[in-house]
């Protein structure tokens, strides 16, 4: 059972790696550890400026054909 | 000299045997039927060698990647964009942003040369030339911060080929899009399945983005989920579209079609990322990733047999009806994506430099992620090779060849020296629900039908439409995803030239500036696309060889780039291992495109097919297939703007090699004159393992890094 657990555990962590839902905890951790004194933005905040990057300058995250 | 420990040695004989049996097998073959497993075994053993020996080479003598030198994810870490990312995240994320419809069109539509010929090309391609730009590109944009390639261009040959390798990404962009758009087209024209199951994708997304956007942010795993259920849904719910009253609704002309995307193109562009673009990519992602590992376990479940021939006649003649011209050169731009992309050098040279832990981890990334391409290259090979070679042909030959009643294709087929009966065709496009298969050119349908013959072995022949038209969704998912984000980059290339003239343009969110560039953008696809349409000749056989042009054009400045930078990296004794690959890219393309230009077959020059319909339209005359002289007055102006564009693309070309040429040849004569602008050397302070299993070494330096680790901070 214990090697079922971690390979669901696993595929868990590669899906949201994958696609960046572990983006907004790892930001916040980025934050406490460098930039102590700054202000945390919430996961919502935090998501919106994510994709008003993405509009800025379409060629991050650009897929080829 | 290190000793080779034997089990290793027996390890790569046995890879090494395979391989080359599978090879053995498909060059001997001769009237008979050969298994797809040959291929496949061919395929997968000379990547084996060519990952486990080449690549390895390159990165260790040639590129000498340097595991104790900080990457700029390490260095410029913002928690955001640039960030160390687990080598296995960064592989899957490298590979959705390589593959999407190119190799799987490109190998399809080679076909009809045989399968060995593009067998052949996009397994020594992509060793010798596909994974080594990816890789190399990587590396030296990785060294300077993620720099893309167009700067690179720029920083390295100088602003004049610098401009010359923008504006011709520019160009290659557009005639991109414009092909990618004919694909669509040609799979959903007169299919109520296809079209409505594919219009329900935007409500869908639309969904997924209010959610993430509003209900619940970031939460992207259950989102997609959802999606993917919403999306099956609205595929079963395709047939029964198809066979109610709703059906005329959703049957559209090719016409129609053109001007429905066209609009929601631009409509897409400027809508803002979140609401459309972002959830939509998710979903094709998803299904891209699904869908390609289903195809590799079928074809290893089911291992069909190949139907087509080895090489076929069309490939001495020249006059095969999906594309003309011959083997050499029209094989290597036909099969662009799989063997040798340009387009993969943007994305080596953009996103990914800004992720990499490990300078050691490009071989994994650039080398290994183009290996797993090519691998879905050759599935699309196999699912185009399995299907009996009259359907094939009577789905890919021009409309005006095949004829519009499966009696006159038959005739057709039997012209071409195949032979398919009236009956079996008609059965075709009943197994699948269609109306019609005829003239189904651009790859995606032939796939399609390829695609669904494999897996209904899997899941019964009762199955065998809904396989079609997943597919088929499959495909158009993220060929719209390529339109909305290509037209997205095309503008931005052309806010930035824009902007040096008129300086508002180059702020990207100045609302006039961005709906008129996209709007140009848009119009210009938009063209070619109406054009490939309406084409009497055959959109696909008139466009596709200059977007395989100009997508090997775009790899031409990629390796042209890459080699600059070795020689001024002071690895002149390596350079060859990216001007070999450049010599023979640019030998075949420029070839190509001289054909295109100047040949006096009237198939293959765009000169001699303008001035043949032109001196005809002075004698009055109308010649096949065109109907009317109308006809005759839409090839000649075709025919004219397709071969002054082939021109124009090879002309930006030869620009950007002589003027890497040059700067090479200052390089050699004086070392000191020339600059190089790597970024500085800083150590790296992070372990990670350079394959995708760590060495015992590799496992013992984390261990000892996490013991040190807790010394420092024993509260932790």
């Amino acid at each position: 059972m214990t090697w079922l657990l971690r390979g669901v555990r696993w595929m868990r962590w590669y899906v949201r790696e994958l696609t960046d839902e572990s983006a907004y905890e790892r930001y916040v951790a980025h934050v406490r550890k460098d930039h102590p004194a700054a202000t945390v933005l919430s996961r919502r905040a935090f998501e919106r400026m994510r994709t008003d990057r993405q509009e800025s300058d379409p060629r991050q995250g650009f897929r080829c054909c | 000299m290190r000793r080779a420990d034997p089990r290793s040695i027996a390890v790569w004989t046995v890879v090494a045997l395979v391989g080359a049996t599978g090879w053995t097998v498909l060059a001997l073959a001769r009237d008979e039927e050969v298994s797809a497993a040959w291929m496949v075994a061919a395929a997968l053993g000379s990547y084996a060698i060519a990952y486990r020996f080449y690549s390895k080479f390159i990165a260790y003598r040639v590129l000498r990647v340097d595991a104790r030198r900080a990457t700029p994810a390490e260095r410029l870490d913002n928690g955001i964009d640039y960030h160390p990312t687990d080598r296995r995240v960064l592989l899957g994320h490298h590979f959705a942003a390589i593959a999407g419809a190119g190799p799987l069109v490109g190998p399809v539509l080679a076909a009809q040369m045989g399968y060995l010929p593009g067998t052949i090309w996009i397994v020594v391609g992509v060793i010798f030339a596909g994974a080594v730009q990816d890789m190399v590109v990587l590396f030296f944009s990785t060294r300077r911060d993620g720099k893309s390639l167009g700067q690179m261009a720029r920083d390295e040959i100088g602003p004049f080929g610098g401009a010359a390798a923008l504006l011709a990404a520019f160009a290659i962009m557009i005639i991109l899009l414009g092909v990618l758009a004919l694909v669509i087209v040609n799979a959903l024209a007169e299919s109520p399945w296809g079209t409505f199951s594919i219009a329900m994708t935007i409500p869908i997304a639309l969904l997924m983005g209010f959610y993430l956007r509003v209900l619940r942010p970031g939460r992207v795993s259950e989102v997609s989920l959802i999606g993917i259920a919403l999306l099956l849904i609205a595929l079963v719910a395709g047939r029964w579209v198809a066979e109610s009253s709703l059906a005329d609704t959703f049957t559209l002309a090719p016409s129609t079609l053109v001007v429905w995307l066209v609009a929601y193109g631009f409509v897409a562009s400027i809508l803002p990322v979140w609401m459309l673009l972002a959830p939509r990519d998710y979903l094709s992602t998803f299904m891209k990733i699904g869908t390609i590992l289903l195809l590799a376990l079928g074809v290893l479940v089911t291992l069909p047999t190949l139907k087509m021939d080895p090489v076929t006649d069309f490939a001495s003649r020249g006059d095969g009806p999906v594309f003309a011209g011959s083997l050499f050169p029209f094989v290597f731009i036909t099969i662009a994506c799989g063997a040798l992309s340009g387009f993969h050098a943007l994305i080596s040279s953009g996103t990914t430099p800004k992720m990499i832990q490990k300078e050691t981890q490009v071989r994994m990334i650039g080398y290994g992620s183009m290996l797993m391409e090519s691998a879905v290259a050759i599935m699309a090979l196999v699912a185009a090779s399995i299907i009996d070679p009259g359907l094939y042909f009577a789905m890919n030959a021009p409309a005006g060849v095949v004829g519009d009643t499966v009696q006159e294709a038959s005739k057709a087929v039997a012209g071409f020296g195949y032979s398919i009966s009236p009956a079996e065709l008609a059965q075709a496009a009943k197994n699948v629900e269609e109306s019609s298969l005829l003239s189904r050119t651009g790859g995606a349908p032939t796939l399609a039908v390829g695609v669904s013959e494999i897996f209904s072995k899997v899941t019964g022949g009762s199955m065998r439409a809904f396989w079609y038209h997943f597919a088929i969704m499959f495909e158009a998912l993220f060929i719209l995803t390529a339109l909305d984000a290509g037209t997205r980059v095309g503008r931005f290339m052309l806010q930035d030239m824009l902007g040096n003239v008129y300086k508002p343009f180059r702020n990207v969110s100045w609302k006039p500036g961005l709906i008129l560039t996209s709007a140009a953008v848009t119009g210009l696809w938009g063209y070619f696309l109406w054009v490939g349409v309406h084409e009497p000749l055959g959109g696909i056989n008139q466009l596709f060889p200059i977007f395989g042009i100009a997508n090997q054009l775009l790899a031409a400045v990629a390796l042209t780039v890459c080699t600059t930078l070795l020689v001024k990296s002071g690895r002149l004794k390596w350079a060859w291992i990216t001007a070999v690959p450049l010599a023979w890219d640019a030998t075949v393309t420029l070839t190509a495109s001289w054909q295109k230009v100047f040949s006096g077959d009237r198939r293959v020059g765009f000169f001699t097919q303008r001035s043949i319909y032109q001196d005809a339209i002075d004698d009055g005359k109308v010649l096949p297939p065109a109907k009317s002289m109308d006809d005759m007055h839409t090839i000649v102006t075709n025919s004219t703007v397709d071969g002054v564009l082939s021109a124009v693309l090879a002309l930006l070309i030869v620009i950007v090699i002589v003027d890497a040429a040059r700067v090479c040849y200052r390089h050699i004569s004086d070392p000191e004159a020339s600059r190089l602008s790597e970024a500085p050397f800083v150590e790296s302070r992070l372990t990670a393992p350079a394959g995708l299993f760590p060495t015992p070494e590799e496992k013992r330096e984390a261990l000892e890094k996490a013991d040190s680790l807790e010394k420092a901070e024993p509260t932790r």
